[in-house]
């Protein structure tokens, strides 16, 4: 088992959180893992990414090589962009929320991002936002984002959710219980998109 | 034994609580931060009685670490690469005292810049001082390293300096724990001059300190740090140094790799091990994070010998970090290419945050500025330094920190009246205090915006070692009374703050305005932890 995801979104949306579940999760499964951050400088209001690698067997290099990521998990969509050099053309999967974070001036059209988003062979895009709020808060939508990734990810599905529980625990189980639900929301959204790719 | 999930940066934090550490003294600075951080959240440090706050600046650090040496307890300085050019003429001098209690210098490397003025190799450093210095490949060796780094500075009397790269200070991965050393008790050295730098007795320590060099080199084949792993194909043989062992390593999944490897992570090299290598092999490919430090050594001034890759020759570019793919390039392996990045991608920059206190200064400054020409703003490093981006657009320099003050003084001595110094209250404290004290001995017509947001916003909020105490510092160095302004960032005192600027513009001596707003994410994280108190002592 191996897998090479790039984490994007912007900073303060949420992306470590989700590496840490997966880590988490990844860590209970016995696997070999690497996450290299971002800290400092580009944490306000910038572009922050991750590289988080997974393996059965032990693994070198902090940093993906450029074209071989198995997937791209981005909390906002036209961050998703700035890694396609990153992703494997053969099997990568994009997984992007669809809500803009515009605090730039010249900010793209968003149809024009997700064009270029849905020219890609493997892809799901997700109204995170929408879905959180309906699982009870808008702040869970890194975890819809994760939720839609993770069929993906080759990890069990109770490993994510013994992950999410471990580590918002500590923090009440209201909050474990939304962060449960926005998972299953977004799970949900990808099978069924899959399934209708399949058809 | 359970692997514990850590940065590069925590590994060399445990490694050295757990080599019996007394004393961790750092100035923050990316990708460095996070080894002071970890010791003062850890519980076992605490209960240990290791001291871990911060300093005002790294050659404080330096210094006090120093001093906790001569004291024979095991130190550890922690900075980013620029604070050692602060840290410099103590780090220096120190390889010629000597250490006495284990004594650990750590520099964290920012190739690529993401966080940095440039991208200077602390090695050069080391190799200039004439210590030994360690360059971890991977968080397992960054810990051990560290540990080791503690038994070979009190080995020879020597301080040791680790190295590390934005890339492994701030990549996490699993770490195996070893047995936690005591702490050395208080004892004082054997020479009671050998830390007293006259010159009779500086040329005695020099001569020390070149006798242990070739120890030095062989230590670093004894201690396994590097290593020549034999190959069949002998028409290359790669030397590959810290992080790049694992660029290297990546590109052979199966880890057939067919040439000679010279893995290295301990300095200086020792002379026996390079020859052993170059004799074997056609040619040699360099790889090592950083300036061509190994490389320029082989090829030497004549270069005459035989073929040499790496970034001297362009075969990787001189300028910016490795990565798997620029070392695949290299092994002249095919690479992969993913999807090309769409034309429509915009740059995403950092920003204040809202409601950032720095917003209201400038725009205040901006306004007060308008009636002269532009380009008076010197500043400095922070937060702050975003106002160079649209749309504030206010500042014209960012050098070193503390040189807005300095850098004022000059201009406006050059003939720039009124000049505009704006400075963060840490960076003031860091280094901008002397400069102050120059540009009152030489009643220099400059105006000094002193943002005081109570922290250092920066690298992450951390205490600022000037709180509460600014007004002190500033009428103690001279700054007259009349000219030291107050006022509070905030949109709605815009106006008067605007005719605080402007009146203070118009002075022709120093004159300091602290703006005075405490940093909204600290304000924020304090405001949380009031609330989870309350919440405790309620329940
Ligand atoms: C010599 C040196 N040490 C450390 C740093 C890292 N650094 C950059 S800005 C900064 C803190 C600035 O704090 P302050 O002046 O209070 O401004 P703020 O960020 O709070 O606005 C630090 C520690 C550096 N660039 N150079
Ligand atoms: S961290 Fe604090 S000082 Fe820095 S931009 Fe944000 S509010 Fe301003």
């Amino acid at each position: 088992m191996k897998k090479d995801i790039i984490l994007a979104g912007v900073g303060g949306q949420g992306i470590l959180t989700i590496a840490t579940i997966i880590g988490t999760a990844a860590l209970s499964e016995g696997l070999q893992l690497k996450q290299a951050e971002v800290h400092g400088m580009s944490q306000r209001g910038g572009d922050v990414q991750s590289h988080l690698r997974l393996s059965s067997k032990s693994i070198a290099s902090d940093l993906i090589a450029e074209g071989s990521a198995d997937m791209i998990i981005s909390v906002e969509p036209m961050e998703s962009l700035r890694y396609f050099n990153m992703l494997n053309t053969k099997t990568g999967w994009l997984v992007s929320s669809i809500n803009p974070f515009n605090n730039i001036a010249n900010y793209p059209d968003v149809e024009q991002i997700l064009a270029e988003i849905w020219k890609l062979p493997r892809y799901v895009t997700i109204d995170a936002d929408k879905i959180a709020k309906d699982q009870g808060t808008v702040k869970a939508a890194n975890i819809v984002v994760l939720g839609a990734a993770a069929p993906f990810l080759g990890l069990q599905y109770t490993s994510l959710e013994g992950a999410i529980k471990k580590i918002f625990g500590r923090k009440g189980e209201f909050l474990v219980n939304v962060n449960l639900n926005a998972l299953k929301a977004g799970y949900d959204f990808a099978q069924q998109k899959m399934q209708k790719s399949t058809i | 034994m359970d692997k514990l999930l850590l940065l590069g940066d925590e590994a060399v934090a445990l490694g050295a609580i757990d080599a019996g550490l007394s004393g961790v003294y750092a100035y923050p600075g990316t990708p460095s931060t996070e080894i002071t951080e970890y010791i003062q959240a850890s519980k076992e440090a605490k209960e240990r009685h290791i001291v871990s706050d911060w300093s005002a600046n790294e050659k404080t650090a330096m210094e006090t670490a120093i001093g906790m040496s001569y004291a024979g307890k095991k130190a550890m300085v922690c900075m980013k690469h620029v604070g050692l050019n602060v840290a410099a003429d103590a780090f220096v001098n120190s390889a010629i005292t000597g250490a006495h209690g284990g004594l650990v210098v750590v520099s964290a490397d920012d190739p690529s810049m993401h966080s940095s003025q440039n991208e200077q190799d602390s090695r050069f450093y080391g190799k200039f001082a004439q210590i030994p210095v360690l360059e971890p490949s991977n968080q397992q060796e960054a810990y051990d390293l560290t540990r080791y780094a503690f038994d070979l500075s009190e080995k020879y009397g020597t301080p040791v300096m680790v190295r590390l790269t934005t890339r492994l200070s701030h990549s996490r991965a699993g770490v195996v724990r070893k047995e936690t050393k005591a702490q050395n008790r208080m004892s004082l050295p054997s020479d009671l001059k050998q830390f007293i730098l006259l010159p009779s007795i500086a040329r005695k320590r020099y001569n020390v300190l070149l006798a242990k060099q070739e120890a030095f080199s062989e230590e670093g084949i004894q201690s396994g740090n590097n290593v020549l792993y034999e190959g069949s194909d002998k028409s290359m043989g790669i030397i590959a140094s810290g992080i790049a062992y694992n660029y290297l390593l990546e590109n052979f999944p199966d880890r057939d790799i067919p040439y000679p490897i010279l893995k290295i992570s301990q300095y200086p090299v020792s002379r026996k091990l390079i020859k052993n290598l170059y004799d074997q092999v056609e040619s040699l490919l360099i790889l090592e994070e950083g300036y061509p430090i190994i490389e320029e050594g082989l090829r030497g001034t004549l270069d005459e010998g035989k073929t040499i890759r790496g970034r001297m020759d362009e075969t990787i570019s001189f300028a910016g970090e490795l990565n798997p793919m620029k070392v695949k390039k290299a092994l002249g392996m095919q690479t992969n290419e993913g999807y090309t990045v769409p034309e429509i991608l915009e740059a995403r920059p950092p920003l204040l945050c809202d409601g950032c206190p720095h917003w209201d200064s400038f725009g205040a400054l901006n306004e007060a500025l308008k009636s002269y020409s532009g380009g008076r703003v010197l500043s400095d490093i922070g937060c702050y330094t975003l106002s160079a981006l649209p749309p504030l657009d206010s500042i014209n320099s960012c050098v070193d920190m503390g040189a807005s003050i300095t850098m004022a003084i000059g201009a406006a001595e050059a003939g720039l009246v009124p000049a505009v110094a704006a400075i963060g209250d840490s960076t003031f404290t860091h280094s901008g205090m002397t400069g102050l004290l120059d540009a009152v001995n030489r009643k220099a017509p400059i105006t000094v915006l002193l943002m005081d947001n109570a922290t250092t916003g920066m690298t992450g909020g951390q205490d600022s070692s000037g709180f509460g105490k600014l007004e002190d510092i500033i009428l103690g160095l001279g700054v007259e009374k009349d000219h030291l302004k107050i006022i509070t960032p905030l949109r709605r005192h815009h106006d008067e703050n605007v005719a605080v600027f402007k009146e203070e513009l118009a002075y022709e001596g120093v004159s300091v305005i602290i703006a005075r707003r405490e940093c909204i994410q600290t304000l924020a994280r304090r405001m949380k932890l009031k609330h989870a108190k309350k919440e405790e002592t309620v329940s």
